[in-house]
């Protein structure tokens, strides 16, 4: 079973000698110089991974992480520290190297630190995989290797991996809130490369989330590994993509990427706090076709991207970000909440201890429309079929975005035909939601795979859209072609 | 080297760990351990945005029983932990699957002394938050102060980093080396008529201070940068000539690296598979990996194996010499470790590159760009559209047009694309203005053609 928080902070107390009054000191040393708030988040996180190819096991590893991160706030301005070493000496000369931000004077008095209850019931799990033999493990690789070889004659090599990790995490605020939860997360990789006279060509597939050994139940091995394979003697027929702005339907899943990065990113609170996005005083005004409602929800059961609580102790929330259209919030982190004067969203996350929170995305996602799928497609007479992802990036100051398609067709006169080689799509934010013509009653999410990376620090995030149709994007294919697309 | 600059923690804990696992009945064990201390300021506005400091360190240990391998790593250092981590990596062992190749680096192939490369500069340990906070003020004031258009921030960070590696195993090898490194950071915003802002960044990093760029000048290029930006708008779809800046060239030189690795040559998932000692570029293109040279980020005295580093030609004159390997992927392909291995404490060596430089040529840039009637010079790229198998490259960019031989309006939202094998075959000038970029090198390069996607 995963641990409950009363669990965690049970484990904390007896294992690592972490407890209130532990809490209590370090917190006092933090504000030893003044500041308006100082914060500590202790991490434990225990990882495995494995890893198969040659149809043999290739490695195995497993790791440990412990720490604190301590961090100290004066207005805008943050001072952080962490250390590796848990004992209460090595945590309070941390603190005091966090404390050097503020300039001294009083400050606000530490309060008494009180554990605090909620319901954290989000990817409560059975069985979680970091407790599963390693032999069940690698005759799940082994499955997928022998599904995919059996797929096509032509699949020539195929790696597989596994990996997974549980995160206890403890958070003790200046506040005297205390609060802690268990984060499990696991993901299954397939990598196949299949090779026809001399032609090569590669795919990967994926998936997982906040689960442990029944996610295997709904996506065995198998489907996971067919996957990949398929994808990889597909790109065997695929021909040269089209160079131009043309039509695109994006298909439901994976294609959440494109919000993820056309205006995920833009509607995090700290670029519009400072008025470097280009979402930035746009709070009410229209930024998208009214067809686009837009969630960040962190309560999705056993997603990738939820969590019971964001890694600055705020229970996570389900939140409307823009709605038929218009930009109703950004994504809020503590010091971001406190600028604007709003509450906080529970968007403030970290990558680890050794990082310092900001405003990320949980799991982000278009609500579905009322259009056919099939609809959509026959609207386009020259235009894209968007299907699978490789990833994504964006400029928050200007809007431009780019992604990158590894499984897509040409639609020609509303039907899909041919297969596509690789190609990145770029465009501008709010212009590409603008150009939301149809969208499909088909919302799906993306199976656990993303992991969204910002000023150097990653995170597990969910992505989702139903099918959806654009009416252009830019295309950056080699094949020249004159004239251009329509739809309807 | 001397034993002020080199912390003598990590090769002691390195040492400890590894004399658990031989004790424990491991054959064969390496063990790695680092120590680093990062210590850094970001400004906005000339206000102190945030200042951290903070030393890591952790340790890793890999075994190898009859062929079985297993890592395991851990950043709590206390006996019981290391017990543990030997334990754990044992049972890991047991259960994996023999893999013929498994094994450490050949003896005769490691380090026996360490060269003196300068990677340690004295004066970073001792800077202070005060000097780190004036260089950080100091830039993004310059930037600030470039012209009146400059309007906003995305703040400007000065960082230092020293650090301690050392790596043991059960062949007798115990090596250690210190290193630093100090960069600079920062990013502003240009004001359209409109509104709308243009926001470019600039950069510098190196082992050395006295290396660095200064900040006045690094404020100024991010603030010229995002003022030639100003007016950008989308180009329309073409086959033209496309000039690479020095550091859209750099990034060149890593993909080469990445496709030359001797893993993904065993994976079969690169385009430069049977491709060794064959014309892969035009005869203008030299690309040299070399982790010897002094003073410079990607140089150390052994890899991640211990394994002596050395000059690796990759691209001579067009002609491909020849993939990086650490020892495993060497022994699985019959060939000999480049000293490319890489270690982390927490896996098994990887295969990367050291410095590496694109040869510069006679050419100076204006030249180049003098001989385009209508072209692209590229200043920006985004995304991550490329295909290492097939070669197929397709990436978000950004830049200037170039009209009658000279640098016109600012392009943006546009994507390029070619196959990165034909790319190489239409390189037709290389620049004599090459430039370090971290661990790169690059001159300004021209491809003869690339399609340009835009209206």
């Amino acid at each position: 079973m995963s641990d409950t928080p009363a669990d965690v902070i049970g484990f904390y107390s007896t294992q690592l000698g972490v407890d209130e009054a532990a809490a209590e000191s370090v917190l006092a040393s933090a504000l030893g110089r003044g500041g308006s708030f100082a914060e500590l988040y202790f991490e434990h996180k225990r990882s495995g991974s494995l890893s198969f190819e040659d149809q043999q096991v290739k490695s195995t590893q497993a790791s440990l992480s412990q720490g604190v991160g301590i961090r100290v706030v004066e207005g805008d301005a943050i001072g952080y520290a962490y250390t590796e070493d848990l004992s209460l000496d090595a945590m309070r000369s941390a603190a005091a190297t966090a404390a050097q931000i503020a300039h001294g004077g009083s400050g606000i008095d530490p309060v008494d630190v009180t554990a605090d209850s909620y319901p954290a019931d989000r990817y409560s799990i059975a069985s979680p995989s970091t407790s599963t033999p390693l032999a069940d493990k690698v005759e799940l690789l082994r499955r997928a290797d022998d599904a995919a070889r059996a797929y096509h004659s032509s699949i020539a090599r195929v790696d597989a991996s596994m990996v997974d990790e549980e995160k206890r995490v403890l958070i003790a605020r200046s506040d005297g809130r205390m609060v802690a939860d268990y984060q499990p997360l696991l993901r299954f990789n397939v990598s196949c490369l299949s090779e026809i006279d001399g032609e090569r060509r590669n795919a990967r597939w994926g998936g997982g989330g906040r689960m442990g050994m029944p996610y295997f139940d709904d996506h065995t091995p198998e489907s996971l590994a067919e996957e990949a394979a398929r994808q990889a003697v597909l790109q065997q027929k695929a021909r040269e993509a089209p160079a131009g702005t043309f039509p695109v339907v994006l298909a439901a899943g994976d294609s959440g990427i494109l919000l993820h990065e056309a205006v995920g990113h833009g509607l995090e609170a700290d670029f519009n706090r400072k008025e470097t996005s280009n979402y930035s005083n746009r709070i009410g005004q229209s930024v998208a076709s009214e067809l686009v409602t837009v969630i960040d929800d962190a309560t999705l059961n056993l997603s990738r991207g939820s969590v019971n609580v964001d890694d600055e102790g705020e229970v996570a929330g389900h939140n409307l970000l823009i709605e038929n259209g218009q930009l109703a919030a950004y994504m809020q982190d503590r010091i971001s909440s406190d600028h604007f004067g709003v509450a906080p969203s529970g968007n403030g996350r970290r990558q680890s201890f050794r990082h310092s929170p900001m405003p990320r995305m949980t799991n982000t996602y278009m609500t579905a429309g009322d259009d056919e799928p099939e609809d959509l497609i026959r609207r386009v007479e020259y235009g894209i079929y968007c299907k699978a992802f490789s990833g994504g990036q964006v400029n928050i100051t200007n809007g431009d975005f780019v992604f990158s398609v590894t499984e897509g067709y040409l639609i020609e006169n509303g039907q899909i035909s041919a297969p596509i080689r690789d190609v990145n799509l770029i465009g501008n934010g709010p212009d590409v939601l603008s150009k939301v013509t149809g969208v499909g009653h088909d919302l799906e999410m993306s199976d656990g795979r993303w992991t969204c990376g910002k000023s150097g620090q990653s995170v597990p995030v969910g992505v989702g859209i139903p099918t959806v149709l654009v009416s252009g994007i830019t295309v950056g294919g080699t094949q020249m072609r004159t004239g251009a697309g329509m739809s309807a | 080297m001397t034993t002020t600059t080199l912390s003598t923690e990590p090769l002691e804990l390195a040492s400890r760990l590894l004399e658990l696992a031989e004790a424990a009945g491991a054959d064969q064990a390496d063990a790695v351990a680092v120590s680093s201390t990062n210590a850094s300021t970001t400004v906005r506005k000339q206000q102190v945005e945030k200042v951290s400091e903070s030393t890591a360190r952790s340790v890793g240990l890999r075994v190898i029983l009859d062929g079985r391998q297993a890592t395991v790593s851990t950043s709590d250092v206390s006996d019981a932990a290391l017990a543990e981590t030997v334990e754990t990596a044992l049972e890991l062992a047991r259960v994996s699957e023999p893999d013929p190749f498994a094994g450490l680096a050949e003896p005769s192939e490691q380090a026996r002394s360490t060269p003196q490369l300068a990677l340690f500069d004295e004066q970073i340990p001792e800077i202070d938050g005060e000097h780190r906070l004036g260089q950080a003020l100091a830039c993004e004031q310059s930037a600030i102060d470039a012209d009146p258009r400059i309007v906003n921030s995305g703040g400007a960070t000065f960082s230092t980093n020293f650090s301690s590696f050392a790596l043991v195993d059960t062949n007798g090898f115990a090596g250690a080396y210190a290193d630093t490194s100090a960069s600079m950071w920062v990013e502003v915003m240009a004001q359209e008529e409109d509104g709308q802002l243009r926001n470019a960044g600039w950069s510098t990093s190196e082992r050395s201070l006295h290396r660095l760029d200064k900040p006045e000048d690094v404020g100024r290029e991010a603030a010229a940068r995002a003022l030639r930006q100003l007016g950008a708008s989308k180009a329309s779809t073409c086959e033209v000539p496309v000039v690479w800046e020095p550091r859209m060239a750099a990034g060149l030189a890593g993909i080469v690296a990445g496709a030359a690795s001797g893993e993904a040559l065993y994976r079969k998932a690169t385009f430069l598979a049977d491709r060794q000692e064959t014309m892969v570029a035009s005869p203008l293109l030299t690309i040299i990996d070399d982790a010897t040279l002094t003073n410079r980020l990607g140089s150390r005295p052994f890899d991640g194996e211990g394994v002596v580093t050395r000059r690796n030609a990759l691209v001579e004159r067009g002609m491909f010499q020849g993939f990086l390997f650490d020892s495993y992927n060497a022994r699985r392909l019959d060939a000999v470790s480049t000293g490319s291995a890489w270690r982390s404490v927490g896996g098994l060596p990887q295969i990367g590159s050291g410095n590496l430089s694109i040869e510069a040529g006679q050419t100076s840039p204006e030249a180049i760009i003098s001989e385009i009637d209508d072209g692209l010079y590229l200043t920006t790229l985004m995304g991550f559209g490329i295909n290492y198998t097939t070669g197929d490259f397709s990436r978000g960019a950004a830049g200037i047009w170039i009209r009658n031989g000279e640098l016109a309006e600012p392009v943006q939202e546009i994507n390029v694309s070619g196959n990165l094998l034909e790319m190489f075959q239409r390189i037709d000038a290389v620049g004599n203005d090459a430039q370090w970029f971290g661990a790169t090198s690059a001159p300004t390069l021209r491809m003869s053609r690339m399609t340009v996607s835009g209206v």
